[in-house]
């Protein structure tokens, strides 16, 4: 079967620094791919890439079949792309619900002519409400964003980015800044969204969730890539541990 | 009916109408949208002397307004085409570009009378009293239509836009078009204003049209309460009334309006309206507290 997302000699640079020198890697349809590495890998680069907001030097990037480089985000996002982002942020001027209904309404915000022509948004309100009693925040609809702890945010920018119904979600660290409680619980929803059939790039720091959770990993270092495959061999490659853990993490292992 | 007002008062409702429509038609681009136009009159004065010109060479009024609001929106189309793609607050330095480049241009042109500007326009034939009533039902519209808007799809696609434009496109908007769609929206409109001013005024000078002017507007828009619809017809009615009240603000406006556009940002960002339901919020907490307190 075709990959779902494709990412083919990826190579980025920010002036003279190269951020990302020549990466592929391909999201099989369905699968849960952790994509890590350490501070300063190319990871948040590489989901910029994708989504559009970096534009690359050089390489190709595909969902299902078409091109997404050179076409701007909102582009990319009606082809399937759902964004969750690392530093949450959130529409402060509007309710948690709000936040969702205008990502769910996304058929409706095509064009300005039928948004300016539609008022109806029930459907997205119930919509919303699903969305967010399926991350688990359900109860503070009604609240403004500006009023929630980091964990809530976290979750909310999930729910948003589920509203587009992406055929892939990407999310950029949604475990970072929650307890161990918080991040547990938003990894098995991570993980249930994925046996219901929807494919994931879940690029994280917390690397007991990674190895709990992914069915895939690829790994990032210094903008190449050092691993990809099964979770257990790509963790058991010197290398990866060498990079990923630092050097001599072989020996403390022992 | 034509007899309950006076002359100057016919001529004060028309004005405020005309700035009901200016205000509101900002409010779109700056309030709903959260795009800054420092030049909102110039295209008001593509109107004007577009409206005043045709009704010289004897076109009816109303075609010559639907002219003058095509025109100035195909100068906002222009002017949005080249800002609006290219940074969050270019479209400030580009409108404000605009208004000297209007006055500049318009000053120099002898079949738009020049310095002297367009004198002796015709009247459109309705009488002072009809013609207020003309532009009140203009501005009920377009209060009407503001209040439509923010409620519809779009309305709420401008303020996800005004809000952060980058978390915008993540949930597939298109920010550039949706942007220049509100600029042309409300530069067409503050088309139909210069006209409706031209007619009432029947003398126009370019300057009419100018930074002050523009700056007239936002600092109402702003007094008012940005994206508020009813706090930006309130400041647009008390705004419009006060040079005609008080000489002296005529005199120094842009003291005025600039002080007064410097204060609200200061201290009250949210203007009349903020105020309004910052004070109704204190009333019910303060209830409430009340109401515990007693039960």
């Amino acid at each position: 079967m075709s990959p779902l997302l494709s990412v083919t000699r990826l190579e980025v640079r920010f002036g003279g620094v190269v951020a990302i020198g020549g990466v592929s890697f391909d999201v099989p349809q369905d699968a849960l791919l952790g994509l890590i590495g350490p501070n300063g890998a190319g990871k948040t680069t590489a989901m910029r890439a994708i989504t559009g907001v970096v534009r690359p030097d050089q390489g190709e990037i595909t969902l299902s079949g078409e091109r997404l480089t050179g076409l701007p985000t909102h582009r990319r996002v009606r082809l399937g792309l759902g964004l969750s982002q690392q530093l949450v942020r959130p529409f402060k001027a509007m309710t948690v619900e709000e936040n969702v209904m205008i990502a769910a309404g996304y058929r409706k915000t095509k064009g300005p002519l039928g948004a300016l022509t539609t008022l109806e948004r029930e459907s997205e309100r119930d919509r919303a409400h699903e969305l967010l009693t399926l991350v688990g925040i359900g109860h503070v609809a009604k609240a403004s964003p500006t009023e929630l702890p980091l964990g809530f945010l976290k979750r909310l920018e999930v729910a948003r980015a589920l509203a587009l119904d992406p055929k892939l979600l990407l999310l950029d660290e949604p475990l970072a800044g929650l307890t161990s409680g918080e991040a547990s619980a938003l990894a098995d929803t991570v993980v249930a969204l994925n046996d219901g059939g929807l494919t994931i790039v879940l690029i994280e720091h917390n690397l007991s969730e990674v190895m709990r959770v992914c069915s895939h990993l690829v790994v990032l270092d210094n903008g190449r890539k050092i691993g990809d495959g099964a979770p257990q061999t790509v963790m058991a490659d010197p290398a990866v541990r060498a990079a990923y853990l630092g050097e001599g993490a072989d020996d403390a292992a022992a | 009916m034509e007899g309950l007002f006076n002359t100057y008062e016919l001529s004060q409702l028309t004005t405020v109408g005309i700035g009901i429509i200016m205000a509101l038609s900002l409010n779109w681009i700056t309030g709903f949208c959260g795009q800054i136009s420092l030049g909102h009159a110039a295209y008001m004065g593509i109107g004007a002397f577009t409206g005043a010109y045709l009704s010289k060479l004897g076109v009816d009024f109303i075609l010559g307004t639907i002219a003058g609001m095509a025109l100035a929106g195909l100068v906002g189309f222009i002017t949005g085409l080249a800002s609006l793609r290219v940074r969050h607050d270019f479209l400030a330095i580009t409108t404000m570009g605009v208004v000297f480049l209007f006055v500049g241009i318009v000053n120099q042109q002898p079949w738009l009378g020049a310095e002297e500007g367009i004198a002796g326009i015709p009247d459109p034939g309705y009488g002072a009293f009809w013609f207020m009533v003309l532009t009140l039902a203009i501005a009920l519209f377009v209060a009407l239509f503001s209040v439509y808007l923010r409620r519809s799809w779009l309305g709420q696609a401008f303020k996800t836009i005004a809000d952060d434009e980058d978390t915008a496109r993540i949930v597939g908007i298109d920010v550039s078009r949706y942007k220049l769609v509100a600029f042309v929206m409300g530069t067409t409109v503050a088309g139909c204003a210069g006209s409706l001013y031209a007619h009432q005024i029947k003398i126009i000078l370019a300057p009419d049209f100018g930074f002050i002017q523009s700056i007239t507007y936002l600092s109402i828009v702003v007094f008012g309460g940005i994206g508020s619809v009813t706090g930006v017809i309130l400041a647009a009615i008390f705004l419009t009334m006060m040079p005609l009240w008080f000489q002296f603000i005529g005199d120094y406006k842009l003291l005025f309006y600039g002080g007064l556009l410097f204060l609200m940002m200061r201290f009250a960002p949210g203007g009349v309206a903020g105020i309004a339901s910052s004070v109704r919020d204190l009333w019910q907490k303060r209830s409430r507290h009340a109401g515990t307190a007693n039960p």
